[in-house]
């Protein structure tokens, strides 16, 4: 070591060492006190917030959906149920690149471009930071290769949920309704406390009607979670109150009979229990499969189903408006009775045509052909009812105040919603002076009154509605409103009790001989020409019970005077609809029916019977019970009907 | 020393037994201050066995580290020094063509056998030595080429380790380095002119930093502008720390650290988990055993007798003193997140045994006064 040309003064430098090593040791104890003050100010001052804001970090609130009511028949029969199913689920908040996740989620689980389509359309119609499905219905193997890496996605999820599932969907699609998806606008509509959570929510039906009982009570836990989203522990909870189960007048052999009798046709059967206004059938063909609609229909599937010709999703059973034609006529005899425009003894010439006085438009009767005016003869009400006279119901119409008729009808239900629970019924459209001169500014004139004689002109009416004529007759002219619900496991807040109605006029024996009049439409045979009832020879040859009903003809285009109607020339779809209502047994209904096949034709041939067979399917099992349970101590007392219906049921026996 | 009757049936029995075993050549008040400090270290994290099992080992290697450096003769360091200084600088270059890239950095040279070390932790020991090296034979306080010199030895390793990038290490270096000319008795004026153009030049490091350290800067002053990217760690951080309170959530309760919110919890945050789990008691005390390290460090440097000894062991107080400043002001979110470990409480096996060894030639200073 080489000396330094100054002196080292060792203890002048110790000293100054000392000295700045003093000064640098109370500059870190400066520093050690800021620190200090600074854990002061996080661990004493602001503690309460930070201790907040660990615990908001710990803990997170979930909300657990609950199930779903279950819907069944009056049978026990379930008809919705609630099917768990895991799927993969994103919250597109929490990802940076949509894109490349998806396209490492595909090389674990088999994601296809449908499953894609539908996944975009939940994301555009998403609640904010609401996992969104990827992919439903994973299988255990898929669940398994997605858990193994799924703390490098905290986004993606593995959500159970409960899907709706219908067993018998197309078949009870418009009974029952359909659930969908919450979007995003009715996320601003619906209630978001009780919707937090909840995936699904009653669109159509009864789905829709009874949603509030049906949604249950959204339930919640307090989970321990760390920073990735995994739940360690759960803290407490409040579970969730299901969904009341329902239990319907509905009965899916009846439906299934109902929908088998339409054989595949356009249009709806409506069957109502007489006693209690329930809802026994309610078809509308054709269905759609409502599953499709809970998983989330594809875009391609859903544009044929709107743009299909025959309105799959259209319910003609409670918002079809047609034309009653001929069903209306007991209605109008009725209220030109309690009015005194005729009685059962008035008789009149029926030629096949009518006129009004002093006009030369003539009103021609159904049998009318070119070069044969047809006409039912000497007919009064009974006959003008079993032989569907227009001429008798054209003279009728105009012998009364048109004010009269209509406010007779809507007693009966035209013109207004009765039914209690079904969702988005129609109306349809009761005619009235002031109707006329509301919607087409124009007085009332008797041709209106004309057309309207035989269920035409403006008259609209949906198959429920006349199903419910139908149980108002059976019940000579009380009536209970239509329901779907036959029970519930819990309370259902406001659902009425089922009391009658009376319709005011006209007296009980004309409500009597009008159901006689109409049994004959169905049983009146082997009379010769113009003297049948004009269903029998469809359905009243080989009836093992007394039916009454009424058959309906609807136009549906106008045809010029003096043209022939010719279903082949007309284009299928502007063909005459076929109408018929019945019920029985006419002593002591219990079922009501409309029945409607759209541009079918004849009433009594195309629509009759459809009826015919739903009543079978009601009763002939029923009649041959009560007649096994009768026999051995009854044997020479049954009636002839019941020992019928007993035959007619067991051909084996 | 203790007495025998008194440690005999002691817990810490084998700890004082090792320490009378060599009486003569380790310092028993800065090693209990190890010792407790290193204790804090292995009863806070307890997230995996192995990981635990391992720190031990990691402390034993380092202690012993600092055994055998505290039975080296400080004159031995005197004439190694500048062969150190240059090995160290010969690894610190060979970094950028031979090393590992851990975490988008190039920090690490690995050894056949996959041990990895950072060249970067030996030079905290290194340049110290340098320094006292180049100034031991130099009159004081010392002429402007002499501190020219000094800036030099400093200045050399710590561009070094800024290219690497390695930010933190290279501020903590040179602040040390200045830390060391500071005591070499450097003129007050010279250093309130450097003190003034250093200021000046703020804006421009500024512009020389790269961007994802600027944004470092700008999440310390606004932590919630991302507060699930960059504001993530120190808002978790600060959070653990402030829900501990005054005595904190318990050993191992501690919700911030063991549901996993805090990052790091094992190597740089690892305060925040004392913070948690232990209170503001918990990190006062180890705030204090530090200060008591930093205290009996300073004190050997000034009883050391020659600008060697002093130099050496008042450098490696003050780096060690200045990690644990800079760490922890981090942690509580004063100073902008760099990779700074706790000594000797982070897991981590270079840093341990860099400052132990460090620590062990700071003992040998202490132990060997009377040459």
């Amino acid at each position: 070591m080489t000396e330094s040309l100054h002196i080292k003064d060792t203890r002048l430098e110790q000293r100054a060492f000392a000295a700045r090593a003093i000064v640098i040791f109370f500059v870190s104890l400066t520093l050690v006190l800021a620190l200090l003050a600074r854990l002061v100010q996080l661990q004493v001052v602001e503690h309460d917030s930070y201790a907040t804001r660990a615990e908001e970090n710990r803990t997170q609130t979930q909300l657990v959906a609950p199930d779903r009511g279950l819907i069944y028949d009056r049978n026990g029969v379930l008809l919705a149920d609630n099917l768990p199913v895991r799927s993969l689920a994103v919250v597109v908040e929490l990802v940076p690149d949509l894109d490349a996740l998806i396209a490492t989620l595909r090389e674990r689980v088999d994601i296809t471009e449908a499953d894609m389509a539908q996944f975009q359309r939940r994301v555009r119609r998403r609640r904010p930071h609401e996992p969104v499905a990827l992919k439903l219905n994973l299988t255990q193997a898929e669940i398994a290769r997605v858990r193994v890496d799924g703390h490098r996605w905290p986004a993606v999820r593995i959500a159970d949920e409960n899907l709706r599932h219908y067993p018998f969907a197309a078949l009870t699609a418009h009974a029952l309704g359909s659930v969908r998806r919450v979007t995003a606008e009715d996320a601003e509509r619906l209630d978001a406390e009780r919707y937090r959570g909840v995936k699904f929510v009653g669109r159509l039906g009864v789905e829709k009607f009874y949603e509030d009982v049906l949604h249950g009570q959204v339930g919640w836990q307090r989970v321990e979670v760390d920073a990735r989203g995994r739940v360690r522990r759960v803290v407490d909870a409040t579970p969730p109150v299901a969904g009341q189960n329902l239990t319907l007048h509905l009965d899916i052999a009846l439906q299934t009979a109902a929908a088998e009798a339409l054989e595949g046709r356009r249009g709806a059967v409506v069957a109502l229990d007489v006693r209690s206004g329930g809802v026994l059938a309610l078809v509308s063909n054709p269905g759609y499969d409502p599953n499709l609609f809970v998983v989330g229909v594809d875009p391609a599937h859903y544009r044929a189903l709107v743009d299909s010709r025959d309105t799959p999703l259209f319910n003609r059973a409670t918002r079809g408006r047609y034309a009653p034609g001929s069903t209306f006529k007991p209605i109008v005899g009725l209220a030109g009775l309690s009015v005194g425009a005729t009685d059962w003894e008035r008789v009149l010439n029926d030629r096949g045509e009518f006129r009004l006085p002093g006009r030369a438009r003539a009103y021609r009767d159904w049998s009318w052909q070119r070069g044969n005016a047809g006409g039912q003869g000497i007919v009064n009400l009974r006959k003008a009812i079993y032989r569907s006279s227009n001429v008798y119901f054209y003279d009728l119409a105009t012998r009364m105040d048109v004010d009269a008729l209509s406010d007779f009808a809507g007693q009966l239900g035209f013109g207004r919603v009765t039914a209690i629970d079904i969702a988005d019924a129609d109306p349809g459209l009761l005619p009235s002076r002031i109707w006329k001169q509301g919607a087409k500014g124009e007085p009332w004139y008797a041709g209106d009154s004309v057309n309207l004689g035989i269920g035409q002109g403006n008259l609209l009416a949906t198959p429920l509605q006349l199903a419910t004529v139908a149980m108002v007759i059976a019940n000579r002219g009380s009536w209970i409103r239509p329901r779907m619900l036959l029970s519930s496991d819990g309370a259902v807040p406001g659902f009425p009790a089922a009391a009658p109605t009376r319709v005011t006029a006209p007296g009980a024996e004309h409500w009597e001989r009008m159901v006689d009049a109409m049994e004959e439409v169905v049983h009146r045979g082997n009379q010769g020409f113009r003297e049948n009832g004009t269903a029998w020879f469809h359905i009243g040859r080989d009836i093992g019970y007394r039916m009454a009903g009424k058959s309906g003809t609807a136009q549906v285009v106008g045809i010029a005077q003096g043209e022939e109607y010719d279903a082949a020339e007309l284009d299928e779809y502007q063909r005459k609809h076929a109408w018929f209502i019945a019920f029985a047994p006419a002593d002591d209904p219990a079922i009501a029916v409309s029945a409607l096949v759209e541009n079918g034709g004849g009433g009594s041939s195309v629509a009759g019977p459809v009826a015919k067979a739903v009543l079978d399917a009601w009763l002939l099992p029923r009649l041959a019970k009560r007649a096994n349970r009768q026999a051995p101590a009854l044997a020479i007392a049954q009636t002839p009907t019941v020992a019928a219906a007993a035959a007619a049921q067991a051909p084996g026996a | 020393m203790l007495d025998n009757r008194f440690t005999r049936h002691m817990p810490w029995q084998p700890v004082t037994a090792a320490a009378r075993a060599y009486p003569q050549r380790l310092d028993l008040p800065l090693l209990l201050c190890l010792l407790a400090i290193i204790t804090f270290g292995l009863i806070i994290p307890s997230h995996a066995r192995d990981a635990f099992v391992g720190q031990v080992l990691r402390m034993g290697v380092a202690l012993g580290f600092m055994v055998a450096m505290a039975h080296v003769h400080p004159r031995w360091y005197l004439r190694a020094a500048p062969f150190i200084y240059i090995g160290c600088l010969a690894l610190l270059i060979a970094v950028p063509f031979f090393g590992v890239v851990v975490n988008g950095s190039r920090r690490w040279l690995e050894l056949p056998g996959g041990i990895r070390f950072q060249p970067s932790e030996l030079m905290k020991v290194a340049m110290p030595l340098a320094v006292g090296w180049y100034l031991n034979t130099r009159r004081l306080p010392p002429r402007l080429t002499h501190v020219v010199g000094c800036l030099a030895i400093v200045a050399v390793p710590a561009l070094l380790i800024a290219q690497q990038p390695d930010l933190g290490t290279t501020a903590l270096l040179s602040a040390a380095g200045l830390f060391l000319i500071v005591l070499s008795g450097v003129r007050w004026r010279w250093m309130l002119a450097a003190g003034a153009v250093a200021a000046a030049a703020a804006p421009a490091l500024w512009m020389v930093m790269r961007e994802y350290q600027r944004e470092r800067v700008r999440t310390l002053f606004d932590p919630e502008r991302d507060p699930t990217g960059a504001g993530w760690n120190i808002i978790q951080s600060t959070t653990a720390i402030g829900s501990g309170g005054v005595f904190g959530k318990g050993l191992d309760q501690g919700t911030q650290s063991r549901l996993d919110f805090l990052p790091e919890a094992n190597t740089d945050f690892i305060i925040a988990v004392i913070g948690e789990e232990l209170g503001l008691i918990g990190v006062t005390s180890l705030l204090l055993v530090y200060v008591a390290a930093l205290a009996r460090g300073l004190y050997i440097a000034t009883t050391a007798s020659d600008t060697f000894g002093r130099l050496v062991a008042s450098g490696v107080t003050l780096t060690f003193f200045l990690y644990v400043f800079v760490n922890i002001a981090m942690v509580c979110g004063l100073l902008p997140v760099v990779g700074a470990p706790l000594p000797l409480v982070s897991y981590g096996g270079t840093a341990a045994i860099s400052i132990l060894a460090g620590f062990g030639i700071v003992m040998s200073i202490q132990t060997h006064r009377n040459w």
